[in-house]
């Protein structure tokens, strides 16, 4: 992904909000909050791009996984033709968490109480989308694939018929 | 590929699809002298190409073009376009099998008189029966060479099989191995054994696995007798004015349409293109189609009984490591009614990789019920289950005018409702699949649905009366001498084994019938 990694901590910081995890900064960026990367956001308001990257990691919360795999994941509905629908969705998600007596949904500090608004538009196609879009845009990243021990491609390495295929101790 | 048929030649036998059943046929006829042209809708991949990536890999090798489905399986809720994984290409779909390589037990040639009436079933005798079949099986298992057949040693377990074993065991199942499966046990002149490498699912790179692609395809190419054609997708069979098919109409890469005129035309595009071909042969002298003077074209659409247990566990298990599907438990296999349940199922080992576990595991799911298993992966054992599920006439493939294809020809839908006693089987295997890991200390286990069918059965069934299914005992449309099926859409009922060498099997047996009544000149 083209993250911008050039910008200093100290040009981040300078212009940023905290948004959960995330920072949102002027300009057309969201950023890590300990400034290890950054992504600029061309289509989308920058806070819509944070609350979206929170909204994955709701949807499919892995501890394991840093913020950076999940905006990887989203980072697609940046562009001209997915700004409507998306700035949309995240509009109906915000007027969720408000209806909720929460400021927006980013501001809303338990996880349980961001998966009950989430809970409460499932079914909406926009949900379904980010969601269903997820399996692939995260799931499928190869860097992630460690996390869950899983090997990936073996034929390169001869497979794993002295590699341990059955090396299980345990049964 | 050397040869080369004019497309005017009526003295060919025109076979379409390369899959386990048209791929081996036409094979067989040309080794037997037979002309044979192959039309195969997809391209040509093989262990050079593929690829050790399931996402990458199903876009390489899938079926994708636009189906529908309707009814209340899960499938058309969770993959409402997608209601198989089928691969389109030279070798169809036994580049993605797994290569478990089973038998019908005995009593599955009989089931409308060994189970007697089951309501909403159209259970019906096969016109062929295990004595019939053996000696075709025999051929089957010598050509895919079937480990424990033939004195061929089976296949090492791997973790995934190590757990399940154990489990088994502790329950008192007895008839548990590494499966009959074509996958090569040992090396061979041509072909080495297997690598333990995982991603049977994705096409085996190191062609331990038996394809018709490479495996079958190629020896018939080399007697000079088979042409295969690729991306050339067969759109409309024709026929003359006495009701004999004359040629089949086809589209080329660019889209661009031929005839190729034929002898005789088998056709093989698996359960849901085939049916489909014929229904969208109709003409003014069969208005509903080619061979359909019954109804039945399309109808008692079966894919097997299936679902999956997935466990975790409190210890690393690496289930993807090694051969995919080389583990069995055949116990409840058995025809048993006091289980609450006609005909019987397998438990096969069965992994995902992490990107189709997410997909798989349980479709539409999310939250951390749902990631708190898949953090789990690495602690996962898996298996599948097959079993045999009841015909129906209101499940089938039938034509949706309303969506069209790249060809301007009206898509298949699959219609699909469990029958209740699909669902007692699937209930009473989910509980016994559990059963097996809890046994081993299992911390969790998930029932999980459905995968898009890989067993597609029974769209054109064989029967004995041309009333009750649309081909007899050869394969051979009851109502076009000139006329074969070839793939599994021949079946009359579904048995609770992988259907594969049974699709084989019969393969070999047409071709001897097809070449024979060629050479009498009756056809």
């Amino acid at each position: 992904m083209s993250y911008v990694k050039s910008l200093t901590r100290r040009d981040l910081l300078k212009t940023s909000v905290a948004a959960g995890s995330l920072l949102v900064i002027g300009g057309g960026f969201v950023a890590a909050s300990n400034a290890a990367w950054a992504l600029e956001v061309t289509h989308l308001k920058s806070s819509t791009m944070a609350t979206l990257i929170q909204m994955a990691r709701d949807i499919y919360p892995h501890d394991n996984i840093a913020d950076e795999f999940y905006a990887a994941a989203v980072k697609g509905y940046d562009t001209a033709d997915s700004k409507g629908p998306v700035e949309e969705g995240i509009a109906a998600l915000n007027a969720a968490a408000t209806g909720r007596g929460h400021a927006s949904y980013l501001a809303t500090g338990w996880e349980r109480d961001r998966v009950d608004i989430l809970r409460s538009m499932e079914s909406s196609p926009f949900f379904q989308q980010i969601r269903g879009g997820l399996i692939t845009g995260l799931y499928n990243q190869k860097a992630v694939w460690p996390v869950f021990g899983y090997e990936g491609e073996s034929f390169s390495k001869g497979g794993y018929i002295d590699r341990g295929f059955n090396d299980i101790k345990w049964v | 590929m050397s040869v080369s048929f004019d497309k005017k030649d009526g003295n060919v036998v025109v076979v379409i699809g390369t899959g386990p059943g048209g791929g081996v046929l036409a094979s067989e006829l040309a080794q037997k002298g037979v002309k044979v042209v192959a039309l195969e809708a997809g391209g040509r991949h093989g262990p050079e190409d593929f690829v050790n990536d399931e996402w990458a890999s199903f876009g390489q090798i899938s079926w994708l073009d636009s189906r529908s489905t309707s009814g209340s399986w899960r499938v058309a809720k969770d993959f409402s376009g997608l209601p198989a994984w089928i691969v389109k290409g030279v070798g169809g779909s036994s580049q993605h099998w797994a290569g478990a390589s089973l038998r019908f037990q005995e009593h599955e040639w009989k089931t409308q008189t060994v189970y007697g009436n089951v309501t909403g079933a159209s259970l019906l005798d096969w016109p062929i029966d295990a004595k019939t079949m053996d000696p075709y099986y025999t051929k089957a298992e010598e050509k895919l060479r079937v480990t424990r057949t033939g004195g061929r040693k089976g296949l090492p377990g791997n973790n995934n099989y190590k757990v399940f074993e154990a489990g088994a065991k502790k329950l008192g199942y007895k008839d548990v191995h590494t499966g009959r499966m074509a996958i090569n046990s040992k090396d061979y002149d041509d072909f080495v054994a297997c690598q333990q490498t995982g991603f049977c699912f994705q096409g085996c790179k190191w062609g331990a696995k038996w394809s018709a692609g490479y495996n079958e395809i190629p020896v018939g190419e080399a007697t000079g007798n088979l042409e295969v054609r690729i991306n050339s997708q067969a759109l409309k069979i024709e026929h003359d004015v006495s009701g004999k098919v004359t040629g089949v109409i086809y589209a080329d890469a660019d889209g661009k349409q031929h005839v190729q005129k034929a002898r005789i035309v088998c056709v093989a595009g698996n359960s849901i293109e085939s049916p489909r071909l014929l229904l969208n042969s109709a003409s003014s002298m069969f208005p509903d189609g080619l061979a359909n003077s019954s109804g039945q074209v399309g109808r008692n659409y079966m894919r097997h009984m299936t679902g999956s247990v997935y466990a975790t566990f409190d210890k690393p298990v690496k289930m993807w490591r090694g051969t995919t599907m080389a583990g069995i438990i055949q116990d409840e296999a058995r025809h048993d009614p006091s289980r609450g349940f006609v005909g019987g199922y397998e438990l096969e080992t069965l992994s995902l990789g992490i990107p189709f576990m997410a997909a798989f595991l349980d479709p539409g799911a999310w939250g951390r019920e749902f990631t708190s298993a898949l953090d789990q992966y690495e602690n996962m054992a898996g298996m599948w289950i097959v079993g045999e599920d009841m015909p129906q006439e209101t499940n089938r493939v039938s034509l949706n005018y309303d969506v069209k294809d790249q060809f301007g020809l009206p898509t298949p839908n699959v219609h699909f409702d469990d029958h209740p006693n699909d669902i007692a089987m699937r209930n009473h295997a989910y509980k016994q699949g559990a059963a097996v890991y809890d046994a081993v200390g299992a911390v969790r286990t998930f029932p999980t649905p459905p995968y898009p069918s890989t067993h597609n059965l029974g769209t054109n069934r064989m029967s004995a009366k041309a009333r009750d299914g649309v081909v007899n005992k050869w394969g051979q449309t009851h109502d076009i001498k000139n006329l074969f099926v070839s793939d599994g859409s021949q079946f009359t009922t579904g048995a609770a084994e992988n259907p594969t060498l049974t699709i084989v099997a019969l393969a070999i047996r047409q071709a001897e019938r097809i070449a024979s009544e060629m050479s009498k000149g009756n056809i």
